[in-house]
């Protein structure tokens, strides 16, 4: 399996010098094995992986959607195939109890937050609405299920039927938990992370970041580090960089809660990083 | 092992955070958490206890009406809530495990939650006297 980070940023687009090494762009992250390319959010990263043609020596398109987060949906109408008549893409996310997943899409593309809607787009569209399931898009099992981030969120378990890539991009499994990790059984997504080959996690905040915003979704490094110990994975890219943090504040809080320490190799997710597993 | 849905580990984590009696079933009536003030009510820990079959917990507990008769589990507030998705509420005495009985209201309420999956349901109790 072939992982590329196309945006690696929480939040909001954060372009500039301060993050030119880890990136600016919110998140996308593409899985990829033989002629199959999963695209897992849409977030600004995205228009690069379009810009560059990325997609084309693959069949239809698939666009894994974990939630319906701005940041990780911002890219869809800069998605240039779906104006290719000859394009076939599937799109895969959450509903809520009550609206379904196309008119939560339709929220944003439309106006007057967008300028074109869905009913606009030229290529074939499949939208499938995803709750708790498993679902076989060859050659790759996607598992998905709720995890604690506020409105409907998804987390993924992308596997091949060797080698497993867990993503959960926005969440706070320390929520309310008096102390985390608590047991498995007690902890969201464990299913989802347990045992992957590289767990994706949102790592937003310092730990002094996340006692004042408890409660947004996102967790702290320290949360983390402590997840992808409790689930047992091989490798863990911390991801979603908080929008304030500069290439020179993620280097020093890593070094600052790394410290290798940990039985598993730890990373800070950076823009434009290709990864074989 | 079963990880938890996230509304039920959203519920005991409540639970956790509050100063009120709550007693959390999963979708089979098992007893799966109940908190610190509510450990008072059942008289032991919920570290001592761990989860309990519904055969278990609805026998243990003397659960009597004002008449001093025996409550059927079926007429259970949490039972009622579990058969028939709906919310539900009593008073009644609770006889704990160190033998003293309480006079409560139990409100108890279905855990319904995205997509509309039917995930258990969580009991408050109040004690009669508090009111």
């Amino acid at each position: 399996m072939k992982v590329v980070f196309w945006g690696t940023r929480g939040s909001i687009a954060t372009v500039g010098a301060q993050t030119q090494v880890y990136g600016g762009n919110t998140p996308c992250v593409s899985i990829e094995k033989d002629q199959t390319l999963l695209i897992l959010d849409a977030g600004s990263g995205i228009r690069r992986l379009a810009d560059q043609g990325y997609y084309k020596d693959f069949g239809d398109i698939h666009i894994l959607l974990t939630h319906l987060h701005m940041d990780h949906i911002q890219g869809l109408g800069f998605f240039n195939m779906f104006f290719d008549p000859q394009a076939e893409i599937h799109l895969w996310g959450p509903p809520s109890t009550s609206a379904t997943l196309k008119m939560r899409l339709h929220r944003y593309l439309s106006p007057p937050l967008f300028p074109v809607r869905i009913r606009d787009f030229n290529c074939t569209l499949h939208i499938h609405e995803v709750t708790q399931e498993t679902f076989y898009i060859e050659p790759f099992y996607v598992a998905t299920n709720f995890i604690l981030h506020p409105g409907p969120t998804l987390g993924f378990r992308v596997s091949d039927g060797d080698k497993v890539v867990a993503y959960l991009p926005d969440h706070e499994p320390a929520l309310g938990a008096r102390h985390f990790p608590q047991s498995p059984d007690w902890t969201s997504g464990f299913a989802l992370a347990q045992n992957a080959d590289m767990l994706i996690h949102d790592a937003q905040y310092s730990d002094e970041e996340y006692t004042e915003r408890q409660g947004w979704g996102h967790s702290s490094i320290n949360h983390a580090l402590a997840f992808a110990e409790l689930a047992r994975v091989k490798r863990l890219e911390l991801f979603h960089h908080d929008p304030s943090h500069s290439d020179e504040d993620l280097e020093r809080l890593y070094s600052q809660h790394v410290n290798g320490q940990w039985d598993f190799k730890v990373f800070l997710a950076k823009e434009d990083a290709t990864l074989e597993i | 092992m079963a990880v938890k849905e996230i509304e039920v580990i959203l519920s005991r984590q409540l639970a956790d955070c509050l100063s009120i009696p709550i007693f959390l079933v999963d979708t089979k009536g098992d007893l799966i958490f109940y908190n610190e003030p509510a450990e008072e009510i059942l008289g032991k820990r919920f570290e001592e206890t761990g989860p309990m079959p519904v055969e278990v917990w609805s026998t243990i507990f003397k659960i009597q009406d004002d008449n001093g008769e025996l409550i059927p589990r079926e007429e259970l507030p949490l039972y009622r809530s579990l058969a028939h998705q709906v919310p539900a509420q009593t008073t009644l005495w609770l006889e704990s495990l160190n033998g003293i009985k309480h006079h409560l209201y139990v409100t108890s309420l279905p855990l319904i939650g995205e997509a509309n999956r039917f995930l258990g349901a969580l009991a408050i109790f109040w004690k009669k006297e508090d009111v």
